[in-house]
């Protein structure tokens, strides 16, 4: 039962990443480039989420 | 002085943003209602975990071939319940095991809080913000792909570090996703409702998940 469940796991990731492909290449190619400040308007946010994470990591040991 | 914005969009698209938005957290907030009780449900029939991959491979396929086209019916929010509902069916396996840990309790209230402070901070920040996040998709995409074929691998493999490494990937990954589909609804490029609930919802659902793992396994004496 595992293993058909582990199979069947990997066949829908499989088909979910030909699925991700056409998404993927559409904003790559016309999707609004960053333009200057934007990553570091993303990254800010993210280095939160990360600091976050590492605090709670510490809460739990 | 009239700022860029007000200039660039007339009364009536922001009025129709604002609409989307609404009806987003609230399904949103449906959503989330409904899968904590198909999941408490799931802990008091004590399922199994093999439940949760059952749950996930059905609501992926339920997500990929079916959402998208009853999006745009009242259809979508009937599907979009079904799904919520297996991926909350499913969670419950998963809360089971962890409650039967000796710390399960203390690890899954602070991967709770810990999703909500992610969503809330991150949903905000992008409400408040003047950055367009849509710049995000191609790099968001592409790490999406990179992390699922590592899902694929450690499916077989079992490797903990991989886990680990992957729960941390996913994490910073739909965070940037929320960044995104918040910023898309609120610049009104998502103009559907349930499919922006959708890309939501999984950003949340995914987060509380790899959370779980991580404090599973670095909390693990």
């Amino acid at each position: 039962m595992e293993l058909f469940l582990k199979i069947a796991a990997a066949g829908v990731m499989i088909m979910l990443l030909f699925y991700l492909w056409p998404t993927f290449k559409q904003w790559q190619e016309h999707g609004p480039k960053a333009e200057k400040g934007d990553w570091q308007a993303a990254l800010l946010p993210l280095a939160a989420v990360v600091g976050l994470v590492v605090l709670l990591v510490m809460l739990v040991r | 002085m009239a700022n860029q914005y007000s200039i660039a969009r007339s009364p009536q698209a922001v009025l129709e943003t604002n609409k989307v938005l609404k009806n987003t957290y609230l399904l949103l907030a449906a959503t989330l209602a409904f899968s904590a009780m198909t999941a408490m449900l799931s802990m008091a029939l004590a399922m199994p975990p093999w439940v949760y991959l059952a749950s996930v491979i059905v609501s992926m396929v339920l997500g990929i071939f079916v959402l998208p086209r009853t999006a745009q019916s009242a259809s979508g929010v009937g599907v979009i319940f079904l799904i919520t509902g297996l991926l909350g069916f499913g969670l419950g396996s998963i809360l089971s095991m962890y409650l039967a840990l000796p710390n399960g309790p203390s690890i899954i209230a602070t991967a709770f809080g810990g999703t909500a402070l992610i969503f809330l901070g991150l949903s905000g920040y992008a409400l408040t913000s003047k950055t367009d996040f849509s710049f995000m998709g191609g790099f968001l995409f592409a790490g999406m792909m990179v992390v699922v074929v590592a899902m694929v691998a450690n499916i077989f493999l079992n490797m903990p570090a991989l886990a680990l490494a992957v729960s941390g990937a996913i994490i910073l990954l739909m965070s940037g996703f929320i960044l995104f589909d918040t910023s898309r609804i609120k610049n009104g490029q998502e103009t559907n409702y349930i499919m922006a609930t959708y890309g939501i919802y999984l950003s949340i659902f995914n987060i509380f998940i790899s959370l779980l793992q991580i404090l599973g396994i670095m909390g693990d004496e």
